[in-house]
């Protein structure tokens, strides 16, 4: 049952991080791209918790659990970068 | 433990200390810093005074660590006669100076930072003349250079002082690296770095095919520390040092660190022609220039740089004689010169004090205003001349009746002694020119300040060191005759020979020597005024300087052209030539191995989901390299590939560097973009179709070099060194993370040293961009203006929530690196990152507002954390940075395990935050001054 729904989720989770990438290519303009390297962290995440339940081992988590901390902080630079040009001021 | 065990390093080491102490309770008051830099010499006195005793009982006392046994470095040190005589000078004139200085520098200048640098070249030269390994006194003698290049500079304002310091540090460095090479052959011949087994080996250095080039290269670092001929020139420039400085290294200390080595090695390497012909050629020309140029200056300190280089040649010209008695005179001259040529700097201080000028066609007349002055400088000059019943006349006796044994060698060698008489006849002249200009010879002329005594304790100083130099000359038999016996012996490594210090041996050669050089000294002083003339006219347009800077213009020219060659300024350019370099070695390296390319392991299967992640890596790398004009959006790629990069580092069981480069892709981020506000947004079109096509051939060869160098690597069964590492991990290291335990633990020291260049790396940084502005942009990359809302509320409210979470999960990653992924160094990235969205999303001013710990404080605790826990080892004994470990029961968590390296770990983790922190931000207020300057600017315009 578990082998089943992970394979499934293993595709889609596969799927919407080839979609992202595309996002991410195609554009078209700046805010496009930036979400899209959003998503495709948060399409990381899930990625490695469903390693982690596959493999049945912890480890993953820790990586899953500092990407959720950290990974919107990229985006958060992108966004002022947008917004006013210096990020830290 | 006895303190004869270990007093030795203590008396090196302590002036180093102390320079720290001298320079920080300068804060409170001026003066504290002399009396600590007064008590600081004292009690390095006091520990050597144990120890004093045991050479006049012909015992050598060695204290010895071991250091580095590998490359024969032992932190060992030696007191023989010698080493106590030189000690002794260097302290007991560096007492004198300290007390001395305290009263010339002006309010201006700063008292901490002076006396900080005289203690650490006092230490410096303790290290030389006590060390007993030969590598580490070549290290105190660098340490010599540096540290007198401080106190030639010290008036930094001024740029004589600065040319005069480079040029010191330029020639001395210099001989200090022959020095280096000439000790590593001869410990290489004798086979130990040890003094006591050298000085034992004297014949088997002789007879070595090596013993040229080891004597030329040790006489070049001793030629130019002692400012011999043809190095001479330095010492005159260093004048431009404070007085004091030039007391002391010119009379006891720097210049005679050139030659305590001669005496040094003396019993290895004296006795050979060639040892006779280098030492005392070089030491009998120095004597005559100098002697000679010391006449013609008008600067009272030129004239005694000058007469300084006379003299060390005198002493030159003595140990190139090579007989044991000459070594005698030697030793004798190195103690009268220390005496009769530091009371003189210090007059000539106190006249330059007191007048405001050293110009000798200027101060004349100076004995009405200044008798007690005048009385003592008369002395010591006097004692210069080598008039008898001063100490200067005792050995110079010596010094003659040694020139006269060495004239019956050969024909030729009567030379020497007429040469001699010479140097001595132009020694008394500018003696009495130094008496007779200054102190009488009419009235002074324009005169910035009206002379007058010095403030009493300026002259005590001078008082001691003129009643040795009459004490000597007078009594020597119940004064100096111990210390030189006991010297004498040091030097030689044997009983000294048969010698009289009697003032009266009947009349004889060297007595006619001395008066003929008395008589011509004052004839020529007489006719002081022609000879003047003529020396301007001709030989005063010769300077070694010219020489000395078209060398060195030269020298850099050529490097760099070579630089240029390689290095044009583009970054494009550099990379070609790192991997053509590459590409061209690994080719050849390749090309005589006749193995299969790849190995038999078998490969691993493949899934779809790391397929997929893979080919987003791929493209993402080509896509960054494509995209590669339009910078952010080529930024954003790589924010895939680093990605993609982690998550492979996850599935590959490398939990650690996953962690890693998740929190490194984020300050890359955070540094990139920082940067990029002020570059240009675009990358210019690369025209040029042939360096195209030469770049993509360039970097597709490297690609696929390294490609398949890794597939190489990976289908072959290796034995790494990593089995023994997973073993020894929780028996050596109390810790089951292999990763951290060799971090903190196996590889500690590869660590520290990491953490030592990560936190100058920050505080680099923060010293080149404080106070920088640059341009910044007022407009996007459209066009558009940018918008107004600084600090979007949103963002704000959530990074504060996010901030404790952060902090915990750093804590959390750092607690349990021991034993699972995490450490210090991940955990610091954690943290920095925290901290740095604060930043981020609510602004400098407002987070250092909240924020009052300076960044400088982190490292700096960090770095002593680490090095702490290292020393805390050492002092139980154990090798440096050892960590041990135990288990505790605490209440509720249970038992789990602590290892003293989590303190060293911790040190990591604060040098990590405080170095990212401080750069980032740093670079963060480079733009914030730049939007203070584009304000005020349009300020301006709209008025």
């Amino acid at each position: 049952m578990l082998a089943t729904a992970l394979l499934i989720a293993f595709s889609l989770v596969t799927l919407a991080l080839l979609l992202s990438f595309i996002r991410l290519v195609k554009g078209p303009d700046i805010p496009d791209r930036i979400l899209a390297l959003d998503t495709l962290y948060i399409n990381a995440i899930a990625l490695l918790i469903l390693a982690g339940l596959h493999f049945g081992s912890s480890l993953y988590f820790e990586a899953a659990l500092l990407i959720a901390v950290m990974g919107f902080v990229g985006t958060v630079a992108f966004s002022k970068y947008l917004l006013r040009g210096d990020i830290m001021e | 433990m006895t303190l004869l065990s270990f007093n030795i390093p203590v008396v090196v080491l302590l002036p180093f200390v102390g320079a720290i102490a001298a320079a920080w309770v300068s804060r409170y008051s001026r003066l504290a810093s002399a009396w600590a830099a007064t008590i600081i010499t004292l009690l390095a006195m006091a520990f050597l005074a144990p120890a004093a005793g045991l050479p006049f009982q012909g015992e050598t006392l060695i204290q010895s660590w071991s250091w580095i046994p590998g490359i024969g470095l032992t932190f060992s040190f030696r007191l023989d006669g010698l080493a106590l005589l030189f000690a002794l000078l260097i302290l007991a004139i560096g007492l004198l100076v300290i007390g001395y200085a305290r009263y010339y520098l002006s309010p201006k200048d700063c008292m901490g930072r002076f006396f900080a640098y005289l203690l650490m070249f006092m230490g410096s030269m303790l290290g030389v003349v006590l060390s007993e390994n030969l590598i580490q006194l070549v290290v105190f003698w660098e340490l010599t250079s540096l540290t007198s290049f401080l106190l030639i500079s010290y008036w930094r304002h001024r740029q004589d002082a600065r040319l005069g310091a480079r040029m010191a540090l330029a020639i001395t460095g210099a001989g200090g690296l022959a020095l280096l090479a000439g000790v590593m052959l001869l410990g290489h011949v004798v086979g130990s770095y040890n003094l006591t087994d050298v000085l034992a080996a004297g014949d088997r250095v002789r007879a070595s095919e090596l013993y040229l080039p080891v004597l030329v290269l040790i006489l070049i670092g001793v030629f130019t520390k002692s400012a011999q001929f043809p190095f001479h020139f330095w010492l005159p420039h260093a004048m431009a040092a404070p007085t004091p400085v030039s007391a002391y290294l010119h009379s006891a200390t720097m210049v005679k660190a050139g030659i305590f080595l001669l005496a040094r090695f003396f019993p290895v390497l004296s006795g050979t022609p060639e040892w006779s012909w280098i030492v005392s050629s070089a030491g009998l020309i120095t004597l005559v220039i100098g002697a000679y140029i010391a006449l013609f200056q008008h600067d009272l300190k030129g004239l005694l740089a000058y007469s300084t280089i006379s003299h060390l040649g005198l002493i030159t010209l003595l140990f190139g004689f090579g007989t044991q008695l000459a070594a005698v005179a030697a030793i004798f001259h190195i103690i009268n010169h220390a005496t009769f040529k530091a009371s003189l700097f210090m007059v000539a201080g106190i006249i330059d004090h007191e007048t405001g000028t050293r110009d000798m066609r200027r101060i004349n007349g100076l004995f009405s205003y200044m008798p007690h002055t005048a009385v003592l400088a008369m002395i010591a000059a006097a004692a210069m001349a080598g008039v008898p019943l001063l100490n200067g006349f005792l050995s110079k006796e010596m010094f003659f009746q040694q020139t006269i044994t060495a004239s019956q060698v050969s024909g030729w060698a009567w030379a020497i002694p007429a040469l001699v008489l010479i140097a001595a006849i132009f020694s008394v002249a500018y003696s009495l020119r130094f008496i007779h200009d200054v102190f009488f010879n009419g009235k002074p002329v324009d005169l910035p300040k009206t002379p007058h005594e010095p403030p009493r304790f300026m002259k005590i100083p001078v008082d001691l060191l003129v009643i040795i130099c009459l004490a000597v000359g007078i009594i020597p038999m119940f004064t100096v005759a111990p210390v030189l016996h006991v010297a004498v012996a040091g030097t030689l490594q044997a009983s000294p020979p048969e010698y009289s210090l009697a003032i009266w041996h009947g009349i004889n050669l060297p007595l006619i020597m001395s008066i003929l050089a008395l008589a011509g000294g004052a004839l020529v002083y007489t006719a002081r005024k022609r000879l003047f003339a003529w020396h301007d006219a001709s030989v005063a347009r010769w300077d070694a300087r010219i020489v000395f800077n078209a060398i060195l213009g030269s020298l850099d020219r050529f490097a760099v052209g070579v630089t240029r060659v390689f290095d044009k300024g583009s970054l494009q350019n550099a990379a070609v030539w790192v991997i053509v370099t590459a590409l061209t070695a690994g080719f050849i390296g390749w090309m005589g191995i006749s193995a299969p390319l790849l190995g038999a392991r078998e490969l691993l299967p493949v899934d779809g989901v790391s397929l997929a992640v893979l080919a987003v890596m791929m493209a993402a790398s080509l896509m960054t390299a494509v995209l590669h004009r339009r910078r952010l959006v080529s930024l954003l790629m790589l924010g895939v590939v680093g990605l993609v990069v982690s998550l492979v580092f996850v599935k590959f069981s490398a939990p650690d560097l996953a962690l890693t480069q998740l929190s490194v892709e984020v300050v890359t981020v955070v540094l990139l973009l920082l940067a990029l506000y002020f570059l240009p947004q675009s990358t210019p079109r690369e025209r040029d179709k042939v360096r195209i096509g030469r770049d993509i051939a360039i970097s597709v060869l490297a690609g696929a070099g390294v490609a398949v160098l890794t597939m190489g690597v990976l289908t072959r069964e290796l034995t790494p060194i990593s089995d023994y590492f997973l073993l020894n991990a929780v028996p050596g290291g109390g810790g089951t993370n292999v990763v951290n335990v060799i971090l903190v633990d196996f590889r500690g020291t590869d660590t520290l040293g990491e953490i030592v260049v990560l936190a100058l790396a920050g505080l680099g940084i923060y010293a080149m961009l404080r106070g920088m502005k640059l341009p910044a942009p007022d407009r996007d990359s459209q066009g558009r203006l940018w918008s107004s809302d600084n600090h979007p509320e949103i963002m704000r409210t959530h990074t504060r929530l996010l901030f404790p979470l952060m902090l915990m999960i750093a804590v959390y990653i750092f607690l349990r690196g021991h034993n699972l992924p995490g450490g210090g160094f991940i955990a610091g990235l954690i943290a920095a990152v925290a901290l740095i969205v604060q930043y981020l999303a609510n602004g400098i001013a407002w987070t250092s507002k909240r924020l009052r710990f300076d960044m400088h404080w982190v490292i700096g605790l960090g770095l002593l954390a680490a090095t702490a826990t290292g020393l805390v080892a050492m002092g139980l004994g154990y090798p440096f940075l050892t960590s041990t470990f135990t288990y505790l029961d605490w209440p509720v968590v249970g038992k789990f395990e602590v290892a003293s390296a989590i303190a060293f770990d911790l040190g990591v983790f604060l040098v990590v935050v405080g170095a990212t922190v401080l750069s980032l931000v740093e670079l963060g207020k480079l733009s914030d001054s730049s939007h203070k300057a584009e304000q005020q600017k349009r300020r301006t315009e709209v008025r």
